[in-house]
């Protein structure tokens, strides 16, 4: 079926073939006599060998062997020499096999079969291998079955490094043997096995190793993923960290209870408009976690019991494991003035999906006022269009001093830790960079300025908060922006990694007195993707229009959003709205102008929750709310992202899919929805 | 820019079903289950169908079901859970599940369940998380998922994964873009895509577009139209298929098309064959190419068949 040239049919060739098909076929019908009739003798046993010389994948034919075989072995005059024989049989058909075609699963199951009856002939299994991957070796069937003739005799991990390494110095273009190294060295790292204790010594290295791949071949991928596993080996700590929170460390919380939008609500503080009489903590951590609960999580403060809170993780469906992780704080409606003590793993019981334990307790405490207003309900009612007005957001920029946001820095949490032992990273990453900085200079490659923009990227995170700066933010943006020229196939990937760096750098330092920071304007940056979250918490009004947005995954770490707008932006369906559904506050969302319905093929479909992923419940009642003339099966996505939105104003206009039926479709979804589309409804 | 010969192809597809006489059909005999399906999506997806005897479709499939519940290749061969997920899928596609006993089937699948959560292909026991996918995807067409024990069969899944963000047959073994398919699709299907580093994979999976705008199956490999289906549909289902370049693709499975006699090649070439037609044309339509059905990325089946399984009343 693959690599076989194109030729126009002949009339002698299709004469040969059809010849070839009768011999094939008879062999098959008689083959299958014997087989339905459970008939093993030798002359049997001996045409399913012939019919699986030409053809390997007949697999009902390797199960008739291994019937056959039960059979011999079964036989009550059996011996130790016939059944070696027996089994010397099979090994020698497979071998034919094999030869016919090395990529039979077929073979190579049969030949796992026959060794586990017992018949060892393991130093002989190595010499076949040999063969086999020195004719091709980057036939995964045999490093497959090299793993598990490996482990059969104990080899030793140390014994099959060399082996990889030899592969690798005969053609550093085996990307099998470098996977298999690194198989082989994280299993060593996770036994702590002796001389492999430290990954400061193995890692130097191992990048020395990996540099004479790259180096000698840029263009080849062989090596770029296994540099990538030493990145992150050198990079990432075991432990779990938090990595921010909202509310920051030292911030003051201002509460009011009611909806309102003129300046007089603002103060210096960052006041949160609360129509649920709760507010929430929300933790972010370097990576996904579980096991966080009012146990390993404890919230101090006067008018809350810290057992009652309930920690939610924030991500899709049914996962017990998050990064971000949130709990609602109740507030009583009466004046109030607290500090309120968040301490995060003094006891253990949180734990990364890699299964390493937080180990570094932190602590953060803010304060919180309670500013009741006076509740008079016919006030509170959108009566006019609430747009996104000028003076209550901050913007987006670099150059300006006054762009910046109060207290961000208190969203970071110091983590005081590994400041001796993270020494040997920082040397690391800087002769890597040192590495790959020379390598550009004499060869302009795509793959030295993807990795430099890595390296770069590493160390600042690294130094951060304790240099308190990204250094070389304009460096990789630049790097980024290159590589889109370098390589316009991937174009798009560059520039996500580009919209994520824009952002990471907006921040910070200058501190600004100016008004209250809960509103951020991120429009027309020409952002394809969203990121540096952990760094807008704090966002309550988000202006994200006029980008190149195809995705908002990520955005459920936003806790406190209640205004979104994504006007003129690149969404392709309504299921990318699913990290919307996490955000209990959204009560303003502005989607007009996008390509909703533009394509039918949905990129988001099985990231939102829906009976097609298994990820919601069946208790699922659609005749509540889902009249007669609004069929699910046309609607099944409007159905599942909107129905728990609580959107007061929603804006679709633009989109192809926001047609008259469509809205009234969602506004049956969405039965309080006061305006769409800068309508009223009733 | 080339087009889709749509008719060439659509009489292409039928010769191929008739034509059970050549060499290549018999060495074949044995996963006709497997070519029915890729022969009929096909025609589903270019809006043939119809053209379809269903009933004697139909009266095959059920010839190949054993009394184990489990379906063979063809008539006389061995049951196998490959060709028991094509006889679903192809149920599904006519709209006839309802002539399966499908207590009979699930019962053979949930048989083939091991105590790590891994699947067998068959009663001989050979172990591949292909047979993961395929439990798991039939089983969901099925609407009986909870038959099996899905957090380990997630959790054998995840023992999978490899260091690069792949995914290979068996713990340790290398990532390989089928493999990566059926492991992702069987993450998707159960609401645990939230495990895959979709950044990590993704960058993987984009690097898989070669100059020619083909995609191959591994580093430094040569690229084949069968993978514009199982590294697209995996870029899909995490939302990163915008990291290729959708175009080149496009143009490089029409350039593998024989426009004269119909059929889709591995290579721009290559001899045609309805396995590379299929995944050709599902390519095509994960692109968005204009005129065929919109397929669905984890069970393979057209979106409209899909929706029907999980949204009609």
């Amino acid at each position: 079926m693959h690599g076989r040239p194109r030729k126009a049919p002949k009339p002698e060739d299709e004469a040969a073939s059809s010849a070839k098909a009768q011999k094939l076929r008879a062999l098959q019908t008689q083959f299958f006599t014997f087989h339905h009739n459970k008939i093993y003798t030798k002359e049997a046993v001996e045409l399913s060998a012939k019919l699986l010389e030409i053809n390997p994948e007949s697999y009902t034919a390797w199960n008739y062997r291994k019937l056959a075989v039960e059979h011999y072995l079964n036989l009550p005059d059996c011996n130790p020499d016939s059944i070696k024989s027996v089994l010397d049989d099979e090994l020698r058909v497979v071998e034919n096999a094999l030869r016919q075609n090395f990529k039979s699963y077929g073979a190579w199951h049969h030949r796992k079969w026959v060794l586990s009856k017992g018949h060892s002939s393991i130093d002989n299994e190595l010499r076949l291998l040999d063969k086999f991957q020195k004719a091709d070796s980057r036939n995964f069937h045999a490093w497959n079955y090299r793993r598990y003739v490996a482990e059969s005799m104990k080899r030793s991990e140390q014994d099959e490094l060399k082996y990889a390494e030899d592969m690798i110095y005969t053609n550093f273009s085996n990307y099998s043997a470098w996977h298999n190294r690194s198989v082989l060295l994280s299993a060593l790292f996770e036994k702590k096995a002796g001389g492999f204790l430290l990954k400061e010594k193995v890692l130097p290295e191992e990048y020395e190793f990996i540099h004479q791949a790259i180096f000698t071949d840029p263009d080849d991928q062989s090596g770029w993923f296994y540099h990538l596993w030493l990145l992150d080996q050198t990079v990432t700590t075991d432990s779990p960290l938090l990595a921010s929170s909202w509310p920051g460390h030292g911030s003051d919380v201002l509460l009011v209870g009611d909806r309102c939008y003129n300046g007089s609500a603002f103060s210096p503080f960052s006041a949160l408009h609360s129509d649920s009489g709760s507010f929430p903590i929300v933790l972010y951590f370097n990576q996904p976690v579980g096991g966080v609960n009012s146990s390993t999580v404890t919230v101090e403060c006067g008018f809350n019991k810290n057992e009652d809170l309930f920690w939610k993780p924030l991500s899709a469906s049914n996962s017990q494991t998050a990064r971000v992780w949130v709990a609602h704080l109740k507030v009583p409606s009466s004046d109030l003035h607290s500090t309120v003590e968040v301490s995060v793993g003094h006891s253990k019981g949180i734990i990364s999906t890699r299964g390493f334990v937080y180990s570094h307790p932190s602590m953060f405490s803010f304060k919180v006022h309670v500013q009741p207003m006076e509740r008079d309900s016919s006030q509170v009612s959108v009566a006019e269009n609430i747009s996104l007005r000028e003076e209550n957001f901050k913007v987006y920029g670099t150059q300006s001093e006054e762009s910046i946001i109060d207290s961000f820095d208190q969203l970071i949490i110091k983590n005081g830790h590994e400041t001796t032992a993270s020494n040997w990273r920082f040397e690391a990453l800087a002769k890597e960079i040192e590495c790959f900085r020379e390598l550009l200079s004499l060869v302009d490659c795509k793959i030295g300025k993807l990795t430099l923009a890595r390296l770069l990227k590493a160390y600042d995170a690294m130094s951060y908060p304790f240099a308190n700066k990204l250094v070389h933010s304009e460096e990789v943006l630049e790097l980024y922006s290159d590589l889109m020229k370098l390589d316009p196939t991937h174009y798009q990937f560059y520039k996500d990694e580009h919209s994520i760096v824009l952002l990471q750098k907006y921040k910070d330092s200058a501190s600004s007195a100016i008004c209250d920071p809960i509103c951020l304007r991120l429009n027309n940056l020409s952002l394809s993707r969203m990121g540096a979250f952990e760094k807008l918490l704090w966002v309550q009004m988000l202006d994200l229009s006029h980008n190149e947005l195809q995705s908002i995954e990520g955005l459920e770490a936003m806790q406190l959003l209640s205004c979104l707008s994504l006007r003129n932006n690149k969404l392709r369906s309504l299921t990318t709205l699913e990290p919307l559904r996490k955000l209990k506050s959204l009560r303003i969302l502005d989607i007009s102008y996008n390509q909703i319905g533009d394509q039918s093929i949905d990129t988001t479909r099985y990231v939102c929750s829906s009976p097609l992923s298994h990820s919601v419940g069946s208790e699922l009642n659609r005749d509540e709310t889902v009249t007669s003339d609004v069929a699910l099966i046309n609607n099944w996505e409007a159905f599942f992202i909107f129905k728990d939105f609580n959107l007061n104003q929603l804006d679709i206009v633009g989109n192809t899919i926001a047609d008259e039926k469509f809205k009234s479709v969602l506004v049956k979804i969405m039965p309080k929805l006061k305006q769409l589309d800068g309508k009223l409804l009733d | 820019m080339a087009e889709l010969a749509v008719d060439k192809h659509f009489k292409y597809i039928l010769s191929v079903e008739k034509n059970k006489d050549s060499f290549e059909s018999v060495v074949m005999d044995h996963l006709r289950m497997n070519g029915a399906y890729w022969g009929l999506t096909a025609l589903d997806l270019l809006g043939k169908l119809d053209s379809v005897n269903v009933d004697e479709v139909i009266s095959w499939i059920l010839k190949c079901q054993h009394e184990s519940g489990g379906f063979s290749g063809n008539i006389g061969h061995d049951p196998h859970i490959l060709y028991t997920l094509s006889a679903v899928q192809v149920l599904a596609l006519f709209n006839k599940l309802d002539v399966l006993d499908i207590d009979k089937v699930a019962t053979y699948i949930t048989g083939l369940q091991n105590e790590d959560g891994s699947f067998s292909g068959d009663m001989w026991g050979e172990v591949d998380t292909r047979f993961s996918y395929i439990a798991i995807c039939c089983l969901s067409i099925l609407c009986c998922l909870d038959k099996i024990n899905v957090e380990k069969a997630v959790s054998y899944i995840l023992s999978c994964k490899n260091l690069d963000g792949g995914f290979g047959c068996t713990p340790g073994g290398e990532s390989h873009a089928g493999q990566i398919f059926c492991c992702v699709g069987a993450l998707a299907l159960t609401g645990s895509l939230h495990y895959v580093d979709k950044d990590l994979l993704g960058w993987w999976l984009c690097e898989r577009q070669v100059k020619s705008g083909g995609l191959n199956g591994r580093p430094e490999k040569l690229p084949d139209v069968c993978y514009s289906w199982w590294v697209l549909s995996s870029l899909i289902m995490i939302d990163r298929v915008h990291w290729i370049d959708k175009e080149k693709l496009v143009k490089f499975i029409l350039d593998c098309q024989d426009v004269e006699n119909g059929g889709i090649s591995d290579r721009p070439d290559d001899a045609v064959d309805v396995y590379h037609t299929y995944f050709g044309v599902a390519g095509l339509s994960l692109l968005n190419y204009p005129g065929l059905k919109a397929i669905d990325p984890a069970y393979a089946l057209p979106v409209d068949v899909v929706n029907r399984i999980f949204f009609s009343g």
